[in-house]
């Protein structure tokens, strides 16, 4: 993007709570049960049915706020948010206006090395909807011969996170995305899968002259399935928008549509087509009110939030700031790192194996830490093993792609492949005198000066010993034979 | 000779007690009451013989074991808005013709367990919207006191049954007057309790602020005894009061010497027929001779509580009434495309008053309008409150006509809806401040129709509008039976 525009980013993100309960009635909150057996006559909005609201979820939506620098409002209502949808079973979603349980915080993102403070305008409380699946012959909703309503999801609590427009950069999105992720993971109160749902995410963008005050006009993006589509869609948006200001084109405010298959946005509605919601405060519902000794209470016992314990990680494993930023990603790598450290591995080597090996294996597997067969365990012994010189560093990456592929124990992998080294001087001395008489070619060139020619020779022997040998013993029995006869 | 379906209660229940009747006695004599008026008078939309029935032979085994509350086996209508599991539920409407309730309401739940029997349940204006119950979409229901009257509304089902003895009491709603004004009309007694006294859940809503489970009893104790019974506290009801329930029927006897009355003044003005306007003054003037002072009261801002009403209602309304889309239960008219089904459907579904709020209350709530509207309304509800808790400081209990009007002809004011709404005047104020109010009848005006005067008190000054009224019904000794009633005996 060009040096003359600025862009500025919100995010409205909604996580689903994993209370036991839903948020308005006492049926399981669970994914992937079979369609329609978590319901009930609350969550159906059957006629005559009342909401009765989820102290848990009250409490976890405060934890949220509190751990986000949140105001916690001491008088806080609950609105109606009224359309029609097929999925929604009242037609209104019990959600929260102008008087949200949570304003006012900030989460602060590390972006190459730099600091950015996000500001958080609201967290407010709501309940999520059934799930329409259209079916008939082409699956296009356009064409469905009729729709199939799964009402498990309807009334699972809801928490919408909104960001103020603070955000200049979609990396930064990136970053601020990824930080209110793994903030919400270490406060336990969401599954924050976004393939499934549990975490979701909406972006308003727009670009403005650089030094302008005013802001440009805006979109909003929906339909953002990872954090890879959410970046994707801000990237191409902020394109989209700065050619067309170039060019004199004059942008709408309107509703954008993100295609993962072709990384663009088309419109989905316009301003004038906007849903007037016709929120009102909830009759079935008192309003919120939690006391001040409640809120400290939950204050207490806030666990630690990942921008302290990657500094934790700083200060007292040593580790650099750009691996922290890896290992701290998410409560499931610092976990993991932690565990290997308690099972006895350095910090640092648990750091490296992490972010350079095992970060290469998931990458190419395209799947995270937690769903990979590796374990703490794994890495605490290979790492054990190498420094004891058992198996040498290159057998040590063989060993952990088998891991990564079978889970099976490091010492398994490493006998039945026989990886142990052959350090004992009699065992290799046989393959050393074999390697000098089969390449009279580089003994000579040593010989005469050339002082890489050596490693040939090294190489021969390591060939011989399938791996096996201990490199460094090779070298010096190398250079003892070559340079004593 | 008055058959077992014309005793109250309180007699009925002493004469189970004492083994001098049965409750299916009691409730055979409601269903052949039923047999004989009901073509006539249209209080039931559905009957359930069979169950009632069985319940009173339940009933029946129970009281000879010597554990049963005083409800028990005393047979009652419901107000079909009042869900009951397994048995069709149409709120008066087309669009929950075929609807079937998976779940018992809270009150009918307690009396069940308690043994009651239940009779039917009873025509009621469509979604309970209505002051005269010719907006249910299954026809009128006749006045005992004159056929070709209306019976009130909207539980005019509810009202009627009690007063032409097709149950010994029944329970209805009142959101703007829908029990105290039918009962003012039929010539019973109509409690409308403290708002959140009795559990909603089940209730199917019309507008959830103002809407309370009210009773329709032929006598003050008879309420008490009601009330006592489907009170309390209810976890599915997060607006429901958290207080233990209250034996309604102690303090009865306490009477009314000493106690302060304040006359609504706002109340006699223009709109009030001189019959009725007679009928409660003597009420008064007996009021005064029991050794309670008469003094006039005010509620300022009463003149604006109808305005309000028909903004904060509807709103509520276009909301709890958007669920009827033919989704998942009641009717459904296909479309091309689910909005379309949904338009449809809404359009053959629902009656035009219940379509006519439904878009009063969409315009209210609408961006650029709510502050003018809803939230203005607001703004007049909070007066009257304090209106309320001002006229409170100086008087224990408030009185005035229930209505302006006794019954007025079927048809008189259907084209009207304005001259409609005035049927509430009275009676809407004390939905706005949920405080508590009862109409009894305090006699007939000169066309033989009966008069209700409305006794209110503070929140949760039950015990106190239930021991006023019992004062001037012993007084008043009110015991005028309908024409049709009269009739059978002849
Ligand atoms: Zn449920």
């Amino acid at each position: 993007m060009g040096e003359d525009f600025e862009t500025v980013i919100g995010l409205e993100c909604h996580v689903e709570l994993s209370t036991r309960t839903k948020m308005f009635c006492g049926c399981r909150n669970e994914f992937g049960a079979p369609p329609n057996t978590n319901v009930c006559p609350v969550c159906l909005g059957l006629p005559g049915s009342l909401p009765v609201p989820n102290e848990r979820a009250i409490e976890y939506i405060v934890r949220i706020g509190l751990a986000l620098d949140c105001e916690i409002l001491r008088y806080s209502l609950f609105h109606r948010k009224n359309y029609f949808y097929p999925d929604m079973p009242k037609n209104f979603q019990i959600s929260q206006y102008d008087l949200p349980i949570c304003v006012k915080g900030h989460l602060d993102v590390q972006v190459d090395g730099q600091t950015h403070r996000v500001g958080i305008t609201r967290v407010h409380m709501e309940e999520d909807t059934g799930k329409t699946t259209h079916a008939g012959a082409s699956g296009r909703i356009a064409q469905a011969e009729y729709a199939l309503i799964d009402y498990n999801r309807a009334g699972v609590p809801l928490v919408e996170v909104v960001s103020e427009p603070d955000i200049r950069s979609p990396e930064v999105a990136r970053a601020y995305f990824n930080e209110l992720r793994s903030t919400l993971e270490a406060l336990d109160v969401s599954d924050v899968r976004m393939e499934e749902g549990s975490l979701r995410c909406d972006a308003n963008i727009s670009v403005r002259p650089a030094g302008s005050p005013e802001y440009g006009t805006k979109v909003e993006i929906k339909n953002l399935n990872s954090v890879r589509s959410l970046e994707r869609a801000l990237k191409y948006e902020q394109e989209r928008q700065v050619a067309a200001l170039r060019t004199g084109e004059k942008l709408v405010q309107e509703t954008r549509h993100f295609d993962e298959g072709t990384g663009t946005t088309h419109t989905l509605r316009s301003k004038e087509e906007a849903f007037d919601y016709r929120y009102f405060p909830e009759p079935d519902l008192p309003p919120l009110e939690p006391d001040t000794e409640w809120v400290e209470k939950i204050r207490g016992a806030l666990p630690e939030l990942p921008a302290a314990r990657r500094a934790r990680f700083e200060r007292e494993l040593g580790l650099a700031p750009r691996q922290t930023t890896l290992v701290g990603a998410s409560k499931a790598t610092a976990d993991f790192l932690e565990e290997a450290i308690d099972l006895g591995a350095p910090a640092a080597a648990v750091a490296n194996w992490m972010t350079q090996d095992l970060s290469g294996l998931l990458n190419k597997a395209r799947i995270e830490l937690p769903e990979s067969k590796v374990t703490p365990q794994h890495i605490a012994d290979l790492i054990r093993l190498v420094e004891e010189s058992t198996i040498s560093v290159t057998a040590a990456k063989q060993v952990l792609e088998e891991a990564f592929e079978t889970g099976k124990p490091i010492e398994e992998i490493v006998e039945t492949r026989g990886l142990r080294q052959v350090t004992d001087t009699s065992a290799l001395e046989a393959w050393v005198v074999e390697a000098i008489a089969e390449n009279p070619e580089p003994v000579e060139q040593f010989r005469a000066g050339k002082d890489g020619a050596i490693n040939f020779l090294v190489g021969q022997v390591m060939k011989k010993s399938r791996g096996a040998a201990n490199v460094r013993t090779v070298q010096e029995l190398l250079r003892a034979k070559l340079s004593g006869s | 000779m008055a058959e077992l379906c014309d005793l109250t209660a309180a007699d009925l229940a002493s004469k189970l007690r004492a083994g001098e009747t049965s409750s299916t006695e009691v409730t055979e004599s409601c269903l052949a009451r039923v047999e004989a008026v009901d073509e006539r008078v249209r209080a039931f939309l559905a009957r359930t013989t069979e169950l009632a029935r069985e319940r009173a032979a339940a009933a029946d085994a129970r009281i000879a074991a010597g554990d049963a509350p005083s409800t028990a086996g005393i047979p009652i209508a419901l107000k079909d808005v009042l869900s009951t599991k397994d048995i069709t539920t149409t709120c008066g409407s087309k669009i929950l013709e075929s609807y079937v309730p998976p779940f018992d309401c809270t009150p009918w739940a307690r009396l069940a367990a308690a043994g009651s029997v239940l009779l039917g349940k009873t025509n009621c204006d469509e979604f309970a919207m209505g002051s005269s119950n010719e907006n249910s979409a299954f026809g009128p229901v006749h006045n005992p006191w004159g056929l070709d009257t209306v019976p009130g509304g909207s539980s005019g089902g509810s009202a009627a049954a009690v007063a032409a003895g097709e149950a010994v009491w029944a329970l209805g709603t009142d959101t703007g007057g829908s029990v105290r004004q039918p009962a003012s009309l039929c010539g019973v007694v109509g409690l409308k309790p403290t708002y959140g006294l009795i559990s909603r859940y089940g209730l199917i809503a019309f507008a959830s602020s103002l809407d309370t489970v009210g009773t329709f009893t032929r006598s003050v104790r008879d309420a008490a005894i009601l009330l006592s019974a489907i009170a309390g506290s209810d976890p599915m009801d997060a607006t429901s009061l958290d207080r233990t329930v209250d034996d309604y029927a102690e303090g009865l006897d306490e009477g009314v010497s000493g106690l302060r009355v304040g006359v609504v003044k706002e109340a006699f003005g223009e709109g009030v027929q001189p019959g009725v306007r007679s009928s409660i003054q003597s009420a008064l003037n007996r009021l005064s001779d029991m050794g309670a002072s008469i003094e006039e009261a005010s509620l300022p801002h009463a003149d604006y509580a109808l305005s309000a009403y028909y903004l904060i209602a509807p709103s509520e309304a276009s909301s709890n009434l958007a669920r009827y889309d033919g989704v998942r239960y009641g009717l459904r008219v296909p479309g091309r495309d689910s909005i379309e089904m949904m338009a449809r459907t809404r359009g053959a579904g629902f009656g035009p008053e219940v379509k006519r709020r439904i878009m009063l209350g969409t315009y209210a709530l609408s961006a650029g309008y709510y502050e003018a509207y809803y939230g203005q309304a607001q703004k007049v509800r909070t007066l009257i409150i304090r209106d309320y808790e001002k006229a409170f400081e100086s008087f224990d209990v408030l009185v005035s006509p229930t209505s302006p009007t006794t019954a007025f002809r079927i048809g008189e004011r259907a084209d009207d809806p304005l001259a409609m709404y005035l049927s509430d005047v009275f009676t809407i104020p004390a939905n706005l401040a949920g405080v508590p109010a009862v109409s009894i009848p305090s006699g007939l005006d000169e066309a033989g129709l009966p008069v209700g005067l409305q006794v209110t008190a503070p929140v949760l000054g039950e015990a106190l509008v239930l021991r006023v009224a019992h004062a001037l019904e012993r007084e008043l000794a009110f015991d005028a039976v309908p024409p049709l009633v009269a009739g059978l005996a002849a």
